[in-house]
C-alpha cells in the first residue's frame, strides 16, 4: 500500500545536448525516428515544417531551435516525440529518446532560477534521480508562448 | 424496456416521414383527388403512429392517430380534400414536428394538441359526403377487347385490305355449361378453319385452364360473312349465344386518343407539382443503412494510409522488376482505386435532402406574404459529400427568403406589371467540373440598383466618390456587405435582420462564393459555386526547387512559358502581356522563402496563371509535375494562418505536400 502522499508517475526522458528532459507520458502519444518533413514557409524558425504520420498531417517542433540552441543536427539517435496536448499535436525533435522512468510526485521540486540551458519559462519543474537531473518541461508553454507566426510572407 | 437506445433511430425516422407528409401533402393540394397520395400519407402517418406509441409519446399518438382517422375517411370517399382539410392536416404535421424536435432536443415530445385534435374530429364528422370522382376513363362497353398493338393493328388493316372482314366474336356459352374448355376449344378449331384470330379476350392459355366465366371475345379475320360465322359457331352444343360485331379501326383511333389524352392531362398535372422528382425517387428507392458520418470519416483516413503504402508499394516492385510481384501490385492498385471511388461516393447525398423542406417553407411564407408564389425544383438528384450538405441548408434558406420577400412583388402589382399574379422561383442544382451550382433565381422585381446604392452611401459602406465607378454587378454584391438591409422594416421572413452578407460568409466558409445577376423588372439570380466535396479537390503539382506545392485547379486557367525578356516593369512589379492583358507577376520562390542551391539562370520561365473573380496573376515556378486528386487536410491547429497555404495533403510517397492560397498571392 502507497501513501496518499507518493503517486507514482511514468516519465519519459529525452536528451537534448547532454541534459535530459521529461514529458509525462499521457503527453506522449509515439515515439518516432524523424521522417522526411515539409518545410512551411512563413513560420518561426523553430517550426522545421509538418509531416506526414499516418495520415495526420503534424507539425513538427526542432526543441533546439525552441530553446535558442541553434539547430538539430539529424543522427541515427535523433527522435520525434509526438506529443498531444489540448486538441493540439506536434512532433518535437529532441537529441534521443530511450528512457522511460517512474517517479513519485512529491519528487519534483520547484524550478530552480537557473535550470542551464534552457530559459525557466519552459520548466515545470526538475526531478532528481539517482545521480540524474531531470528537467521537467511546461509542454503548454512550449508549444504556445510562441511569438504569433509570421503572417505575412509578402 | 429501455427505449433510449432506439431514441436516435426514433427520431430520424419520424422526421423522414414527417417530411413525406409534408411533400406528398402539397402532392395532394395540386390533385386533390389523388387517393394514392392520400394512401401514401396515410402509410407515412401510421407508421408514426405506431412508433410513437411504442416509444411510449402518447400526444404524438393521438395526434396522429386523428390524423389517420381523417385520412380514412378520405380514401373510403367519405370526405374529400378541401382547403380547409388541408390546412388542418398541415397544421397538424406542424405540431407533430414540434413535438419531434423537443423530443429530439430531450424533451419529453408533449404538447397540447386538443385543439389541434378537435377541429380534425370536426372535419372527419361533420363534412358533407362527397361524390368520390373516378378520373380513369370509361372503357366503352362494346369494345371488350380492348385495344390493340400496332402489330395487331397492321394486321387488320392489311387482310381489310386484301377483303378480310374483321370481326369481334363474342361468345357465350350456357350457365351450367360443365365442359367449359372443351367448348372453347371447339370454338376456336372452327375459327382456326374459318379464318385468322388476332387476339382473344381472356387469353388462349387460360381459356384452357378454365379461367374465365361464361364469356370470351375473339377478334378474328375471316372471309366469311357474319351470319356464317354466327351460325357456324351455333353449332358447337351449349353455347348460349354468339354476336360478331365489325371492328373499325377509325373509332377505336379516337377512343385511344381521347384516352391518351386522358393520360398526358394527368401526367401533366402531376408534373404542375412542385416536386416531381420526389415521385420517381419513391419508386427507385433501395435498401439503405444508416452510417455515423465519424466512421466514413475514419474509414476515410485509414482508406489514405492504404494509398500511401501502395504507392510505396509501387515504387519497391519498380525497383526489384519481380513480374509476379509487379503484377500483384497492379491488381491491387486497380482494386484500391474502385474502393476509393466507392467510399468517396458513399459521402456523396443528393440534394434532395435540402431542397425538400423547401415547398412547404414557400407554401407558409406565401401564405405569410399575401403572394402567389409557385417554387420549381430541378436537380434536386445532384449529389455533393454530407460535409457540404449539412452547412447549405440555412444559406439556401435565406436566398429563398429573400428572393420571396424582396423579389416577387405581391399579385396586384404584378398584374399592373403585365406579370402573371403567380410569382416563380426556381431552385435549380447542376453539377459543373468539379463544383455544385446551385441557383435561386425569381421573376419579381430584380435590384433596384439605384436604391442599393443610396443605401450604401447611407450606411457609410461605399463613399459617394467611389461609388460612381461601380459597375452594375459590383452594385449587386452590395446587397452582400455586411450590414446592409434594402427591406424598409426588418421583417421576420428575410431572415430576422440578419443580412445577405451571413449568407455569402456562410457559403464561402465551404470554399464556395456566391453572385447575383438582376435585372430590374425582370428578376434576380443568385448562383452559388460550391467544390464537390470538403476533402478532395484536383490540384496542379509545381515543383520550387526540391519542394513541391499543390495549386488548386479550380484557380488555374492556364500555364504557360514565358521568356525572360518578356518580363516587363509597372509600379515597382514585374508584369507580363498575356494575350493582350498586363498580368502581374508572383515569384513564389520568394514569396515561400525557398532555400536554393545554384541560382541557374534560364531563359525561359514557366508560369501558372491563376485568377481571384476577375483579376489574374501568373504564378512562377521551377516546373510542372501534374495533375492529381489529392485528400485536402488541414494544416492543424497550431500552425494556422500561414501566409498563402491553405492546407497540405499527402503524396502518393508518403511526402507532404503544401496547398497554395492562390486568393492570398492576389490583391
Amino acid at each position: 500500500m502507497q501513501t496518499n502522499e507518493s503517486i507514482e508517475k511514468k516519465i519519459i526522458i529525452f536528451r537534448l545536448g547532454e541534459e535530459e528532459f521529461g514529458i509525462p507520458v499521457e503527453l506522449v502519444k509515439s515515439i518516432e525516428k524523424v521522417q522526411s518533413i515539409t518545410r512551411v514557409p512563413g513560420t518561426a524558425s523553430y517550426i522545421t515544417g509538418v509531416l506526414n504520420l499516418r495520415g495526420v498531417i503534424t507539425p513538427v517542433i526542432d526543441l533546439r531551435e525552441r530553446f535558442e540552441l541553434g539547430s538539430y543536427e539529424s543522427t541515427e539517435l535523433t527522435r520525434m516525440i509526438v506529443v498531444s496536448i489540448n486538441d493540439t499535436e506536434a512532433g518535437l525533435i529532441a537529441d534521443s529518446a530511450n528512457d522511460v522512468i517512474d517517479i513519485r510526485t512529491e519528487q519534483i521540486e520547484p524550478s530552480p532560477e537557473v535550470a542551464g540551458i534552457i530559459k525557466t519559462d519552459y520548466i515545470s519543474g526538475v526531478v532528481k534521480v539517482d545521480k540524474r537531473l531531470i528537467i521537467m518541461l511546461d509542454l503548454e508553454e512550449v508549444l504556445h508562448s510562441a511569438p504569433s507566426l509570421a503572417s505575412s510572407g509578402a | 424496456m429501455e427505449m433510449s437506445q432506439y431514441l436516435e433511430i426514433f427520431i430520424e425516422e419520424s422526421k423522414e416521414h414527417l417530411q413525406a407528409c409534408n411533400e406528398k401533402l402539397l402532392e395532394l393540394e395540386k390533385s386533390p383527388e389523388n387517393l394514392s397520395i392520400v394512401n401514401d400519407i396515410f402509410r407515412s402517418a401510421h407508421t408514426l403512429k405506431g412508433m410513437s406509441a411504442t416509444m411510449g409519446y402518447e400526444d404524438l399518438a393521438n395526434l396522429t392517430h386523428q390524423m389517420e382517422n381523417v385520412l380514412d375517411a378520405i380514401r373510403n370517399g367519405k370526405n374529400s380534400v378541401t382547403p380547409v382539410l388541408l390546412d388542418t392536416v398541415f397544421a397538424s404535421v406542424d405540431l407533430l414536428e414540434e413535438m419531434v424536435l423537443s423530443i429530439a432536443d430531450g424533451g419529453d415530445g408533449k404538447k397540447d394538441v386538443k385543439h389541434v385534435v378537435s377541429r380534425l374530429k370536426a372535419i372527419e364528422n361533420g363534412s358533407d359526403v362527397p361524390q368520390p370522382v373516378d378520373p380513369s376513363p370509361q372503357v366503352s362497353a362494346e369494345n371488350k377487347l380492348g385495344s390493340y398493338d400496332d402489330f395487331q393493328k397492321t394486321v387488320i388493316l392489311q387482310s381489310k385490305e386484301q377483303g378480310f372482314h374483321a370481326f369481334e366474336l363474342t361468345v357465350q356459352l350456357r350457365e351450367g355449361c360443365l365442359l367449359k374448355a372443351v367448348r372453347a376449344f371447339m370454338v376456336f378449331e372452327i375459327l382456326d378453319q374459318a379464318g385468322e384470330i388476332v387476339k382473344s379476350v381472356p387469353s388462349v392459355d387460360q381459356l384452357e385452364e378454365e379461367n374465365f366465366e361464361y364469356e370470351f371475345s375473339v377478334a378474328i379475320l375471316t372471309q366469311m360473312s357474319k351470319e356464317e360465322l354466327e351460325s357456324r359457331i351455333l353449332k358447337v352444343s351449349e353455347i348460349e349465344k354468339v354476336s360478331a360485331l365489325p371492328i373499325h379501326l377509325e373509332q377505336l383511333a379516337v377512343q385511344e386518343e381521347t384516352a391518351a389524352a386522358f393520360q398526358q392531362a394527368a401526367a401533366a398535372s402531376s408534373e404542375l407539382a412542385s416536386a416531381p422528382e420526389a415521385v420517381q425517387k419513391a419508386k427507385t428507392s433501395s435498401k439503405t443503412i444508416r452510417v455515423n458520418i465519424d466512421r466514413l470519416d475514419i474509414l476515410m483516413n485509414l482508406f489514405e494510409e492504404l494509398v500511401i503504402d501502395r504507392g510505396r508499394l509501387e515504387t519497391i516492385s519498380k525497383d526489384l522488376k519481380n513480374a509476379e510481384l509487379q503484377e500483384t501490385v497492379e491488381r491491387m492498385t486497380r482494386i484500391s482505386g474502385d474502393l476509393q471511388s466507392i467510399i468517396l461516393n458513399m459521402r456523396m447525398v443528393p440534394i434532395e435532402t435540402v431542397f425538400n423542406r423547401f415547398p412547404r417553407m414557400v407554401r407558409q411564407l406565401a401564405k405569410d406574404l399575401n403572394k402567389k408564389i409557385d417554387l420549381h425544383i430541378s436537380g434536386a438528384e445532384t449529389e455533393l459529400d454530407r460535409t457540404v450538405i449539412d452547412e447549405i441548408g440555412d444559406p439556401l434558406v435565406h436566398l429563398i427568403r429573400n428572393s420571396m420577400d424582396h423579389g416577387i412583388e405581391a399579385p396586384e402589382i404584378r398584374a399592373g406589371k403585365g406579370k402573371s399574379e403567380t410569382g416563380r422561383v426556381e431552385l435549380k442544382a447542376y453539377h459543373s467540373g468539379n463544383h455544385v451550382f446551385i441557383e435561386v433565381s425569381d421573376d419579381g422585381a430584380g435590384i433596384n440598383r439605384e436604391k442599393v446604392l443610396w443605401r450604401a452611401i447611407e450606411r457609410g459602406i461605399v463613399t459617394e466618390q467611389s461609388s460612381l465607378e461601380m459597375t452594375e454587378r459590383q452594385i449587386n454584391e452590395l446587397i452582400f456587405a455586411p450590414g446592409f438591409s434594402t427591406a424598409e422594416q426588418i421583417s421576420d421572413i428575410s431572415g430576422r435582420g440578419v443580412g445577405l452578407d451571413v449568407v455569402k460568409s456562410a457559403i464561402e466558409a465551404l470554399g464556395g462564393s456566391v453572385t447575383v445577376d438582376s435585372e430590374e423588372g425582370k428578376g434576380s439570380l443568385f448562383s452559388v459555386q460550391l467544390p464537390l466535396t470538403l476533402s478532395i479537390i484536383s490540384v496542379l503539382l509545381v515543383e520550387l526547387e526540391k519542394e513541391k506545392y499543390a495549386i488548386p485547379i479550380s484557380s488555374v486557367i492556364e500555364t504557360a512559358v514565358i521568356r525572360k525578356e518578356d518580363i516587363m516593369n509597372a509600379h515597382n512589379q514585374k508584369v507580363i502581356d498575356f494575350r493582350g492583358k498586363i498580368v502581374p507577376l508572383v515569384f513564389l520562390k520568394q514569396i515561400f522563402d525557398v532555400p536554393h542551391a545554384e541560382a541557374e539562370d534560364s531563359e525561359f520561365l514557366s508560369m501558372v496563371v491563376v485568377k481571384k473573380g476577375e483579376r489574374l496573376a501568373g504564378l512562377v515556378v521551377d516546373s510542372f509535375i501534374g495533375q492529381l486528386e489529392v485528400v485536402l487536410k488541414p494544416l492543424g491547429n497550431y500552425l494556422n494562418g500561414v501566409f498563402a497555404i491553405s492546407g497540405a495533403t499527402i503524396l502518393g510517397d508518403g511526402e507532404v505536400a503544401l496547398i497554395v492560397d492562390c486568393n492570398a498571392l492576389i490583391k
